[in-house]
């Protein structure tokens, strides 16, 4: 015999109720941890895939909308800048650098990106087979692309147009795997990389492709394909990092006031977006807290109810020599013990139910969410629950302490 | 073994005006000998046993046990005291009914602090004719059963004192016999000192000492 035991069997002879206790309090725990797992990885990912931006300058719309188009790829373009302009503008004095984007194409639901070089350093990408692109049509795959369309190096496809999978197909020019990259865990992985003109190809329908064979004279900065002259040519955003702090204050004002275009800094948007699904967030931690508070409540009235059926074995237990400590003991540890049972679950179905989201959707995996990380978040939950275990159980266990024996198996 | 002199006790009834006290008479009980507590209903029977086992303490008087006076023990130390010497068997089945009768017998030795032994259990359970109940729950018994397993586990400590408070009063005459056979052959086996309480009148004819309240 041992306390332990004494608690199992105990649970064993109320299976439904412990049961019932334990599951309350493993789902609104579960619901916490899967809260917990969603903002910290979102929030790993957004600060990993704007690192190195401090703006992004496009086509005048909605900021955010351009922030989720140009750094997150999960939006659609809010139009396009002109190449002159954007040229301009990487030559400005407060700029480090600046990264061009070409967007609009798909494949299988995967952005197709003309940019260069630059664009996938900022990531710190890396081949794991194949080459970079270089010449125009050619592609390197994100990891994610790679493992779902399972297109190989070598391999030709099609594009189509926007970011569904069944937009119109351009079939008149045929992309060629070069590379694919290593898992980078950023949106890079979600990625078909190109050059900016092998996005301009595909949509060539009025601009004449004859100015692109011979080299340009004074080429442009961005796309040295291109004269720096050029008047027609047009590029979706630019990502830009500031020179100095000085940057931050001047660089957005000038471009929303004096050009055509709208610049918009990620951290900003990102904080606001974040204030949006705060309060959804908010509102489901609330009540997972509201399911803890039952879940604690009746597991208190459970220990306070048996402890009435108790009494006897209780003073049993004193006249065959149990210190009064020795029930205080046993009734906190029956709490603890099924708060902490009730978290851990909680905690193994939480990851568990992530795992399978990110299992069986498309998008948890292109998100790049995993039910394998566990945060210092989780470690404060299984404390807490245990000290709310405690807590319950501490007016019982009181009772039990001040039982009197006498009483209590004389009055049968 | 054990010897009072000049106990008694109060009680206060609930509005505390009235004060009930029960003056009891000096007794002194020896290993292997066993005492019948009788008395009329309300008579004290319970509240001397209670007193004598640590569960209540006195208004007056001393009560030495192995020539300790228990007045001088600390709550913890008469805890210890009540686990390692005292076996008690109630009037009626207060058995753990969560556990198993074996894991019923080994909370004794656990709760006194001693080693918990499966073949004393055996041994035990043998002698009271309950070996093929070692498995079983607490409701699967019959109430004579269920008195002989608390039998069994007042006796598994080897104390040297089992105080039994109406131990045959719930049973038919069959289980009343065996019971109170039992209880005397363990007792005097243990040679432990064994004083049952009472109104009982089939228990009369079957312990010669008696002591009337
Ligand atoms: N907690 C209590 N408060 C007040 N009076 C009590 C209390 N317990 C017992 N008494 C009284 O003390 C007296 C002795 O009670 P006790 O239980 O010892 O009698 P008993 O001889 O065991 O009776 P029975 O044979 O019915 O079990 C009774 O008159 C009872 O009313
Ligand atoms: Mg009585």
């Amino acid at each position: 015999m041992s306390i332990q035991l004494l608690i199992w069997n105990y649970f064993k002879a109320k299976k439904l109720n412990t049961g019932l206790n334990i599951l309350l309090l493993s789902l609104g725990i579960a619901m916490i941890t899967l809260l917990i797992l969603f903002n910290n990885q979102l929030e790993e990912k957004m600060t990993n895939n704007s690192k190195g931006i401090d703006l992004v300058v496009g086509a005048k719309g909605s900021p955010l909308q351009l922030i989720l188009c140009a750094v997150f790829h999960v939006d659609f373009p809010t139009g396009n800048i002109k190449l002159r302009e954007a040229d301009r503008l990487a030559k400005h004095r407060l700029v480090k650098y600046a990264i061009p984007l070409a967007l609009g194409d798909s494949y299988q639901g995967f952005r197709v990106v003309g940019t260069n070089r630059a664009y996938s350093s900022l990531y710190q990408a890396d081949l794991a087979s194949g080459d970079w692109w270089e010449k125009d049509l050619e592609v390197t795959l994100g990891s994610s692309v790679a493992q779902l369309t399972k297109l190989k190096v070598g391999d030709h496809f099609e594009s189509a147009h926007g970011l569904t999978k069944d937009g119109h197909a351009h079939d008149e020019n045929k992309y060629v795997v070069k590379g694919i990259l290593k898992q980078s865990g950023t949106v890079v992985d979600n990625l078909i990389l190109t050059t900016i003109s092998s996005v301009w190809k595909e949509h060539a329908e009025s601009s004449s492709d004859s100015t692109m064979q011979q080299l340009p004279t004074s080429p442009s900065l961005l796309v040295s394909s291109v004269e720096a002259s050029d008047s027609i040519r047009e590029i979706t955003s630019l990502l830009i990092k500031y020179k100095n702090p000085i940057a931050a204050i001047q660089l957005p004002r000038f471009i929303n006031t004096q050009t055509s275009m709208q610049a918009a800094s990620p951290a900003f948007e990102m904080a606001r977006l974040f204030t949006l699904l705060g309060v959804g967030a908010d509102a489901l931690m609330g009540f997972a807290y509201v399911l803890i508070f039952i879940s604690g409540l009746s597991i208190f009235i459970a220990l306070y109810s048996s402890l009435k059926e108790r009494r006897y074995d209780m003073a049993i237990m004193r006249s065959m020599g149990a210190s009064r400590s020795l029930l205080f003991k046993t009734i906190i540890l029956e709490g603890s013990i099924l708060t902490f049972v009730g978290a851990s679950l909680g905690l193994a179905f939480g990851h568990l139910v992530l795992g399978v989201f990110v299992h069986l959707m498309e998008e948890g995996q292109k998100a790049g969410l995993t039910a394998g990380v566990f945060y210092a978040e989780e470690a404060v939950i299984l404390v807490g629950s245990v000290v709310l275990g405690v807590f319950c159980s501490l007016l019982p266990a009181i009772q039990a302490y001040r039982v009197d024996i006498h009483k209590v198996l004389a009055s049968n | 073994m054990i010897a009072t002199q000049g106990l008694t006790h109060r009680y206060h009834s609930k509005k505390g005006v009235l004060s009930h006290e029960i003056v009891f008479p000096d007794l002194a009980v020896e290993r292997g000998e066993s005492f019948l507590l009788l008395g009329n209903s309300g008579s004290g029977k319970t509240t001397l046993l209670h007193l004598l086992g640590g569960l209540l303490r006195p208004l007056t008087g001393k009560i030495e046990i192995e020539k300790i006076d228990i007045a001088s023990l600390s709550e913890t130390e008469l805890d210890r005291m009540r686990g390692r010497q005292i076996g008690f068997v109630f009037q009626r089945n207060h058995l753990i009914s969560a556990l198993t009768v074996k894991n019923n017998l080994l909370m004794a030795p656990f709760l006194a602090g001693e080693k918990q032994h499966e073949e004393r259990v055996d041994l035990v359970l043998d002698e009271l004719g309950l070996r093929e109940k070692k498995n079983a729950m607490i409701f699967e018994l019959s109430q004579g059963q269920a008195q002989r397993v608390a039998i069994a586990r007042a006796i598994i400590n080897k104390p040297s004192l089992i105080l039994a408070d109406e131990p045959t009063s719930a049973l038919d005459d069959k289980n009343c016999d065996q019971v109170i056979e039992l209880l005397n052959k363990v007792a005097m086996e243990n040679n432990a000192a064994l004083i049952v309480a009472t109104h009982d009148h089939r228990l009369k004819s079957r312990l010669k000492n008696q002591i009337i309240l």
